[in-house]
């Protein structure tokens, strides 16, 4: 008896080391990158060109901060990254709530057909000319309306926020209706402030996602003005892959600028997500439940 | 039997209930209609891919042309060379990337509860969260000449001097499939873990009493218990075999690589949106979905085959 538990003891202590060592190394092989693009962003030109370092810069400096900030078109792109989140997630949010509140209730004519509907809308797409042909005749090219009307709706998310409010005892509603209150009032009053974890839940998504879009603007939109974080950030990328290949060998401090300024422009990029991770991560895990898990 | 009063009887019924109901259905009406234009008006506009579209034409005035455009995609060798290229960088994700998340979330769900699970889990969630062009940012910036994995490679006498690796168009697979690995593996361990959690634990000790390993554990208890939501991924990874990542390629493709990195989707775009050949991309497109819905559909019955006839869609 002693021995078979010394036995188990054993092989779950030798497991358990290489395991925790193994993902070590996992964690190790995802910060050491982001670790180094932080320390390179801050780090000076000259030490940029010389390279050579990955955990500690030889050289501190904020030059290339102070490049990207002088850019007033940043400041601008970064104006049009909030706004574009912040509207888009609002109005998102509240459309298809609105149309998850109305299929949740059973009874009403024609479900059948609005859910057969969005099923197709999941399945089937025209792809991206025709939505381009459709986008162009409604006159939403170049238009800021773009990043947030055909975002407005997802059938997957009306499907998550159906179920939630399938969730709300029936009694709420009825006490609401012998009191007077219509669907409207119902909605508005009862249903909308008892999903809130729902709803911050699809809104944190929606966010990261309008944060991160870029498809959206490099399909619809040439003018610049409007052109939020990511396409400026593409831009500079662009811009100098084509230097470095025309200058190899060539002037290393052009490449070296460009190449600081593209480093401070990802981690300002990224920074409104890694500020809202911790929040995020509370949220997103029982979003993931909600929408793969059916009892 | 008059079939024509309880027809009419119907419509009336209905039309009473929907006047009834119009509070609600005012909720729903917005969402209807925005299903009708952004849906099913584009699945309408595929039949471009069946006529000759130019700039001047209106989606109705421009002349059918049959199956012309599927013709001409058979011979286009920049076509075929998106394919390989396409199904190349799929496949080693495939290979790889679906094997990965599931060794991670095994390993993740060994570990003990406490401070160093939830970092594991906590950094590993992140880079999904990276954009894909902030992600090819960084990895120009790491590959560079004078960047970290240049840095490395030297150090580790790999390389005797710094090249440029996005550069060369032979490792583009590589690079694209193991950046994606990289962003996405730590992401994909939530729904594995999810379902581990809900693993009855006394099927460990009566393991435990048995005496069996730790390995023998996973291999009897864990993994079994995961089999169906495995198989419902690798269906969903497979009906996606012919769609790669278009953020990915756009940033990450250079004239020096194009050969390489070319896929389906940016193939698309560029035929479409840059040289505006718009019958054409969308007859690409078209087929490719085509196909994609067959493969979700085959791959579908074949799981159901390996599962004793339980579909997993």
């Amino acid at each position: 008896m002693n021995r078979t538990v010394a036995k188990e003891d054993l092989d779950s202590r030798i497991f358990n080391t290489i395991n925790i060592i193994l993902l070590c190394i996992c964690t190790v092989i995802i910060v050491v990158p982001l670790w180094n693009v932080v320390i390179s962003s801050l780090s000076s030109g000259k030490a940029l060109a010389e390279g050579g370092f990955i955990f500690w810069s030889p050289e501190f400096s904020l030059e290339n901060y102070r490049a990207v900030f002088k850019d007033e078109t940043i400041g601008l792109a970064f104006l049009v990254s909030i706004a574009k989140t912040f509207i888009g997630v609002i109005t998102h949010v509240f459309f298809c709530a609105m149309i998850g509140y109305g299929l949740s209730k059973k009874y009403i004519r024609g479900r059948k057909l609005y859910v057969a509907m969005g099923v197709v809308t999941m399945f089937f797409s025209g792809g991206m000319i025709p939505t381009y042909l459709l986008i162009k005749s409604l006159g939403l090219l170049n238009s800021f309306w773009v990043y947030i009307i055909p975002a407005l709706f997802s059938y997957y998310d009306v499907v998550i926020l159906m179920n939630f409010f399938r969730n709300v005892p029936d009694s709420l509603e009825e006490s609401a209706k012998i009191d007077g209150a219509g669907d409207w009032r119902i909605f508005l009053k009862i249903f909308i402030p008892l999903s809130m974890p729902a709803m911050a839940t699809i809104a944190l998504f929606n966010g990261v996602g309008q944060w991160n879009d870029f498809m959206t603007t490099k399909l619809y939109i040439t003018d610049q003005a409007l052109y939020p974080l990511q396409m400026k950030l593409y831009e500079i990328i662009v811009q100098s892959q084509t230097q470095s290949m025309q200058n190899v060998g060539g002037s290393a401090i052009i490449e070296t600028t460009t190449k600081g300024v593209q480093l401070a422009t990802i981690v300002i990029t990224t920074l409104p997500i890694v500020v809202m991770y911790p929040i995020l991560q509370r949220y997103f895990i029982s979003g993931m439940m909600m929408g793969a898990v059916k009892e | 039997m008059s079939s024509k009063k309880p027809m009419g009887q119907r419509v009336k019924e209905f039309v009473i209930d929907y006047k009834r109901q119009w509070e609600i259905q005012s909720m729903i009406i917005p969402g209807i209609i925005f299903m009708i234009i952004f849906c099913f008006i584009p699945i309408y506009g595929l039949t471009i891919a069946f006529k000759s579209y130019t700039v001047i034409d209106t989606l109705d005035s421009a002349p059918w042309v049959g199956l012309d455009n599927f013709r001409i995609i058979l011979s286009d060798k920049y076509f075929w060379d998106a394919v390989v290229n396409t199904l190349g960088i799929s496949f080693l994700k495939l290979a790889i990337g679906f094997i990965i998340p599931i060794i991670l979330s095994v390993m993740i769900y060994e570990l003990s509860a406490g401070r160093f699970k939830k970092l594991v889990q906590t950094i590993s969630y992140l880079p999904h969260f990276l954009s894909w062009i902030v992600l090819g940012g960084m990895l120009i910036a790491w590959f560079s000449s004078s960047g970290m994995i240049n840095e490395i490679l030297l150090n580790l006498a790999i390389i005797s001097k710094p090249v440029n690796i996005l550069l060369d168009a032979n490792k583009y697979w590589w690079i694209a499939t193991l950046s994606d690995i990289w962003k996405e593996a730590g992401w994909g361990t939530i729904l594995y873990l999810a379902i581990m959690s809900k693993i009855d634990p006394t099927y460990y000790e009566a393991a435990k009493i048995d005496g069996a390993s730790r390995m023998r554990q996973i291999w009897n208890i864990t993994l079994p218990n995961m089999k169906p939501i495995i198989s419902l991924n690798l269906i969903l990874t497979v009906s996606g075999l012919l769609g790669s990542n278009l953020d990915q390629t756009l940033v990450l493709m250079n004239s020096q690589n194009r050969e390489k990195a070319e896929v389906i989707n940016s193939y698309v775009y560029r035929m479409g949106m840059t040289q505006g050949d718009f019958s054409y991309a969308t007859a690409v497109g078209l087929g490719v979905s085509i196909v994609s819905v067959i493969l979700l559909i085959s791959a579908n019955k074949v799981s159901s085959k390996l599962n004793d006839n339980q579909s997993v869609l």
